[in-house]
């Protein structure tokens, strides 16, 4: 073989090798989409009144489709009007978490980072503390604390830009400050419960931890536009994460503005946390974990790695909130508090596994 | 592409660093900047890459001012290798390369990318590495897939900040020789941070030696490294040769009277 030919072979290996690579990651993302679904179809299911896995899908069907005349008798009010709602809020809430999180971590230079890191939890409880122990807010009505837990964790992501964004944003800073006020908003949310009657904290601090119980369709066609429209946002800008990984330096000589992707990242993460949290308290662990099993699994490419964390926060979500609702049955256990419960075990696993094969 | 600096002066938070640089750079030249440590030499590059903002003076780039250029525009035409690069996450060689990409292409990559790229990883032997992580690779591994990144980038400039420091001497030659290929195949200017003064005196069309944030000297290498001026800018004596009509440098020994003393510590007494 001439030297021209063996070259012209290698570069026909080469380029299928990276096609293969790249497909892999390709493929993974979908088939996380099916598992997702199949995920809801199979919690949906499962509670303390045990539904068929096909009276499920009759009645999705036959909600979406008038004319089609099925038998599901008492499943209906079940999943329509409790696990339906509860299940849909679970995927929007792990795809914001995961997706969010895989954001923060690259924007932030931190592997550690999660959605909660710039103080809007604590924020969102102390705003929601002052509602339900004072009754104090910006929204009157059904949507007090929610509207408060909103405007302030809102107000925490605001103060954090306009601080670390005077010169220009840099992560450590961003950091910094995103702790400071952490810590701020925990004492002054210890101040708030400090006044308040017993009955109103602990229901504020039933608050803050994570559950999907207040879910109904109202939040969901609220949160609907915002979740979607940030978490295309954030999926269009994602390869621009790629360079930024790199370093600023680089980021900007490949012609990247790096000051603007961050804020940029930062604003949209923060609106979409902020919406989440709202409706659902902390749930802690999906945003830290879920981008980190991703990596394990197909590299930190951000075009892929950014929608499968949402994909993979979804589903360790809705299958925390199963284990929740049904181990103490008829006891639903806040979610919040059982992410870590199956996250810790799958995520020691894969460290562990990892540094098996050393690859 | 014809770099043109003007009365530029620059300075950290409290210490100047360069001091009224006036010079030109011709397009197609390979010009190596050398001095002593913390003389300025990354620090100009940093700032023809416009990554640093001067206090006064300015740049013009093909007669264009480098600081109204959009950054996308600039890195169409400048590619620029750092001394090192650090990811948080880790990347295939390949996705880095690819990067490479970014500003002529917009948001996919297109198969003709990942052609270009193919052929930057082949030239500069990196195909067995392709799909590895960056991360786990060598410093020499490491720099070579920087400057290929740089490369697929088809710059019309070419900044590298030290480029061979973590190279073997048989990739030294490797790299430069590609580099010099590169200048005169693709019309291509490259402006080179070296400390090697062998390397620099063998490859470069012109040297400029800072001391102090200063020009001390600029021309051909072998105007410039002379006894007198080795000896003003490095405090060293050394001995200038030929060697295939090459300049070669081999220092000697530290000025008379500039010796650091490294006195013994003496051993605290309780």
């Amino acid at each position: 073989m001439s030297d021209l030919s063996i070259i012209q072979q290698k570069r026909i290996d080469l380029r299928q090798s990276y096609l293969k690579h790249k497909g892999r990651k390709q493929l993974f993302v979908g088939i996380l989409i099916p598992a997702v679904l199949i995920l809801v179809g199979f919690a949906v299911s499962t509670g303390s009144a045990s539904i068929s896995f096909a009276d499920v899908f009759a009645v999705i069907l036959k909600k979406n489709l008038p004319g089609l005349n099925l038998e599901t008798v008492h499943a209906d009010v079940i999943i329509w009007q409790l696990r339906l709602p509860r299940i849909i809020m679970g995927v929007m809430t792990g795809m914001v978490l995961g997706s969010s999180g895989a954001v923060m971590q690259v924007v932030l230079k931190n592997p550690l980072a999660d959605p909660y890191m710039l103080g809007i939890a604590s924020a969102a409880s102390f705003g929601a503390s002052l509602a339900i122990i004072f009754g104090i807010g910006f929204w009157s009505g059904p949507y007090l604390v929610i509207g408060n837990a909103f405007f302030f964790s809102l107000l925490s992501s605001c103060l954090i830009l306009g601080l670390s964004g005077k010169k220009e944003a840099s992560p450590e800073s961003m950091v910094l400050t995103g702790l400071a006020l952490l810590f701020f908003f925990q004492a002054m949310t210890t101040i708030v419960q400090y006044f308040g009657d017993a009955d109103a904290v602990k229901a504020a601090v039933f608050w803050t931890v994570g559950n999907l119980g207040k879910a109904d369709w109202n939040n969901i066609s609220i949160l609907f536009p915002l979740v979607v429209g940030g978490l295309l946002l954030l999926f269009w800008r994602s390869n621009d994460l790629n360079i930024m990984n790199a370093g600023d330096a680089t980021a900007k000589s490949l012609g990247v503005n790096v000051g603007f992707t961050r804020i940029f990242n930062m604003i949209i993460c923060s609106l979409l946390v902020a919406g989440v949290v709202s409706f659902t308290g902390t749930i802690g662990f999906v945003g830290l974990v879920a981008p980190h099993v991703v990596r394990m699994i197909i590299g930190c490419d951000n075009k892929f790695l950014v929608p499968a964390s949402g994909l993979v926060g979804s589903a360790l979500l809705i299958l925390a909130d199963t284990v929740a609702r049904t181990v103490m049955s008829p006891i639903i256990l806040p979610v919040g508090a059982i992410t870590a419960f199956l996250g810790v075990p799958l995520f020691v696993y894969l460290i562990i596994k990892k540094n098996g094969t050393n690859q | 592409m014809r770099i043109d600096i003007r009365n530029f002066y620059f300075s950290y938070p409290g210490r100047k660093v360069l001091h009224d640089i006036n010079l030109i750079i011709e397009d197609s030249e390979i010009v190596c900047v050398v001095g002593p440590n913390g003389s300025g030499k990354s620090t100009i590059v940093k700032c023809i890459e416009s990554l640093l903002v001067p206090d006064s003076g300015q740049i013009l780039l093909d007669g264009k001012e480098s600081r109204n250029m959009k950054r996308i525009d600039m890195a169409k035409k400048i590619g620029y290798v750092p001394q090192s690069s650090n990811l948080t996450f880790s990347a295939t060689v390949f996705d880095i390369v690819l990067m490479g990409r970014r500003p002529h292409a917009s948001w996919q990559s297109s198969m003709i990318d990942i052609d270009i790229v193919i052929d930057i990883l082949l030239l500069l032997e990196l195909e067995d590495i392709a799909l590895r992580q960056f991360n786990r690779l060598s410093g020499g591994q490491q720099q070579r897939v920087l400057i290929a990144r740089a490369m697929a980038q088809h710059p019309e400039l070419l900044l590298l900040d030290e480029p061979t420091s973590a190279l073997d001497i048989a990739y030294q030659l490797d790299i430069m020789n590609i580099i010099t290929n590169f200048v005169t195949k693709k019309n291509m200017s490259v402006v080179m941070v070296v400390h090697d003064l062998n390397l620099a005196a063998r490859y470069a069309d012109s040297i400029i030696m800072l001391k102090d944030g200063r020009i001390h000297a600029r021309g051909k290498p072998e105007d410039v490294f002379t006894e007198a001026n080795l000896s003003a800018v490095y405090d060293v004596e050394a001995v200038i040769g030929t060697q295939k009509e090459k300049v070669t440098i081999i220092p000697v020994a530290r000025n008379k009277g500039k010796e650091k003393k490294y006195e013994r510590e003496r051993a605290p007494t309780f």
